[in-house]
């Protein structure tokens, strides 16, 4: 039928390769992705009082209730010099930026199924834009913790022993390690939903749970010194090496190793990938399926 | 053919699966999945009735196109026609990327384009001029196209006033208008239109309708085109395609395509009422709504002719006094006229008789009606009276009025004599 040699454009078909994942077409939408950054940024808090005042007391809140419970109640210590409120709002603000992307990002298709049923655009363009959105978020919360930090390292007696470790220019290594992580679950999960709608019951409390298991409202040495038979669940899990290695790398206390960095960096990376064929498989047909 | 072919569809099916998805999806998806490594065929593909939603199929899937194919030129504009269910959405959906064809492909030389629906993506809080920033990039424009074309998408909606604005304090006529603004400056190889003309007032649509003419007739765009609205095919397009439970029925020109389908949109229900067991001495037996060729029919371009045909029993008690009328209602229920005759003018014996009733010829403008059918002695004996027995649809087919077309504008279509004084 078509023996000519035509230079197609593009094919719509059935068939399609396990790894298709278009760059170019990606970087054509990009302007499409700084608007989507752009409408998720302003029209969050539009019509409330504190407005993005909220970015703060949502973190603080959580550290102060931490403290109170887990700290001055059942005393768990968080290192010497170390105060238990800095420590909470470092695990705290690492962890928010992980939730938010992987909350964010694993009701996509769901959240967008207006829109994804009538007009094509690379669908990967909506999980990005909730992490580069997050990443405001993330970064009003960092300097929250900016400010706590400097009011105990030179106005309280305190947190006189908090004092950044040279590896804090690793940082924002960490911060694309968590959004990796955040996505490429979350592009799993919103992926599967599209049919099972069984996961998205799920992962609002599976997500309470990892927190527990990720070491941010204790330090990883006191759980495997509590309980050293299950400490493997936590020491493992990729979320711990980075909020261990944020506090490591922020106030000199943690468990830090180049080996646990790499590991981490492996997992979000394979995870990342992951998400991304099961997310380019979904978006082809989950229009009939949602 | 002398002009190069830019879109090609090959033998496009696509499947759905009826119910829910339940319990009972994960089966067919491990079934699915096990054949499929075992590098067989997908076994639910082999099943799978035409999709025919008036009847109770075999099978949990349908086949809601099948074997499509067609090509479209540089520069054509093409029109789908279908009844509700035909495909059409479901074709559109395929060619914009939006879900993948079960089988077959679609081969293309230009970036595509579509309208589905205006205003995807609008957000209520933003102003009229982030919503055309987010819509336009949305439906694949760069921001340096829309910032160029800002103020020309701006006069085109008429909305210059409330462009600052946040879009949930617009009345739905401006949002729609500001949506369509920003559509009707796209400027892709192929733009794919599923009635969005359908929208706006009447000034609006003329303008809308320009643009359209504009798009395919100056700019020498490709254009895909669905609508119900049989005058804008014929307006807009040069060619068109007719669907009919997911296979392509016609293939032609715009002109020949409508006039197909206006023969061939056999309802099956609507243009007939049989009630031949009746025992009563004196009843209705039959009604029907034919075409100039005495054919059953119920869709009617505005200037075809209308037949009802109507059969009765008629009984000595009856014969005498008893009237027939038929009643032709609107779809919002107005009466328009009704029409009635002296049985006894007519016929002068019992039993079986048939009439055949000429409607008012280019007057019922375009629209729904339904026919009552009245058997009875005046202000004394009610024989038969069947409501809304059958009904017929007049499509419009290029009347005086087209413009108008969904609005309102009155259910008769007369000469008025006007004179200038």
């Amino acid at each position: 039928m078509s023996t000519k040699n035509e230079n197609w454009l593009y094919t719509i078909s059935a068939n399609q390769k396990l790894i298709n994942f278009n760059l170019k077409e990606v970087w054509n939408y990009r302007d499409l992705l700084f608007l989507f950054v752009k409408r998720n940024v302003i029209t969050v808090y539009k019509q409330t009082v504190l407005g993005p005042l909220w970015y703060f007391i949502q973190p603080l809140f959580t550290s102060v209730i931490f403290t109170l419970i887990f700290n001055n109640m059942a005393s768990i210590p968080t290192g010497d010099g170390v105060p238990s409120f800095l420590f909470n709002l470092a695990g705290i603000t690492s962890w928010n930026y992980f939730k938010e992307c992987l909350t964010g990002t694993s009701d996509t298709f769901a959240q967008n199924q207006g829109i994804f049923g009538k007009v094509y655009f690379p669908r990967v363009i909506v999980p990005l834009s909730t992490v580069i959105t997050n990443l405001f978020k993330f970064g009003i919360q960092l300097l929250v913790f900016v400010g706590f930090y400097i009011y105990y390292a030179f106005f309280s007696d305190q947190g006189s022993n908090v004092a950044p470790t040279k590896a804090i220019i690793f940082l924002p290594i960490l911060v694309i390690l968590m959004g990796l992580l955040g996505l490429g679950l979350g592009m799993i999960i919103s992926s599967m939903t599209t049919k099972y709608r069984d996961l998205k019951v799920l992962v609002a409390f599976g997500v309470q749970l990892l927190m527990y298991g990720s070491a941010v409202m204790y330090p990883l040495s006191y759980f495997k010194q509590k309980l050293p038979d299950l400490s493997w669940a936590v020491e493992y899990n990729p979320m711990t090496v980075i909020i261990e290695a944020f506090r490591y790398m922020t106030m000199g206390v943690g468990d830090y190793s180049l080996l646990k960095m790499i590991y981490a960096i492996i997992i979000s990376v394979i995870l990342f990938l992951l998400g991304l064929v099961i997310f380019n498989k979904t978006e082809k047909s989950f229009i009939d399926t949602i | 053919m002398g002009k190069e072919i830019i879109l090609k569809t090959e033998n496009i099916s696509k499947q759905y699966r009826l119910g829910v998805v339940g319990t009972g999806t994960i089966g067919h998806d491990l079934n699915r999945w096990w054949y499929k490594i075992r590098g067989k065929e997908d076994p639910y593909l082999k099943v799978g009735d035409s999709n025919d939603r008036s009847t109770n199929g075999y099978s949990d899937y349908v086949w809601a196109l099948q074997d499509i194919s067609f090509d479209v030129e540089q520069g054509e504009v093409l029109g789908v026609i279908g009844k509700n269910g035909a495909g059409k959405s479901t074709l559109l959906k395929i060619l914009s990327k939006v879900t993948t064809p079960t089988t077959g492909e679609i081969k293309t030389k230009g970036r595509i384009a579509s309208l589905l629906e205006v205003g995807t993506g609008f957000h209520p809080e933003m102003t009229g001029k982030e919503n055309i920033f987010l819509n336009g990039a949305i439906l694949g424009m760069t921001k340096k196209e829309i910032q160029y074309k800002l103020d020309e998408i701006i006069e085109f909606s008429g909305c210059r006033r409330y462009i600052d604005t946040p879009v949930k304090r617009y009345s739905s006529g401006m949002t729609v208008r500001l949506a369509f603004a920003v559509a009707a400056h796209l400027d892709p190889d192929i733009l794919v239109i599923d009635e969005v003309l359908a929208v706006g007032d009447a000034e609006f649509q003329n303008k809308a309708i320009g643009k359209m003419q504009e798009i395919s007739g100056t700019n020498g765009r490709t254009v895909l085109f669905v609508s119900h609205n049989m005058a804008a095919i014929k307006t807009l397009c040069t060619k068109a395609i007719v669907l009919e439970h997911g296979k392509v029925k016609f293939k032609g020109t715009a002109d020949e395509a409508v006039d197909f389908y206006l023969k061939n949109e056999i309802t099956s229900s609507g243009e007939h009422y049989s009630h031949e067991t009746s025992e009563k001495s004196s009843d209705i037996l039959g009604v029907s709504i034919l075409d100039s060729e005495n054919k059953l029919c119920s869709v009617f371009a505005f200037n075809h002719k209308i037949y009802l045909k109507i059969k009765i029993r008629v009984s000595e008690k009856h014969l005498p006094v008893s009237v027939l009328s038929v009643r032709v209602i609107d779809q919002f229920e107005r009466p328009i006229f009704t029409s009635e005759i002296n049985l006894k003018d007519y016929i002068n014996s019992v039993g079986l008789h048939s009439f055949n009733i000429e409607l008012p010829y280019k007057t019922l403008t375009p629209n729904d009606y339904r026919i009552h059918a009245v058997f009875h002695i005046p202000n004394q004996e009610l024989i038969s009276n069947l409501e809304s027995v059958v009904s017929f649809n007049i499509e419009e087919t290029g009347s005086e009025l087209y413009k108008y077309a969904g609005l309102d504008y009155g259910c008769v279509v007369l000469d008025c004599k006007w004179n200038k004084i």
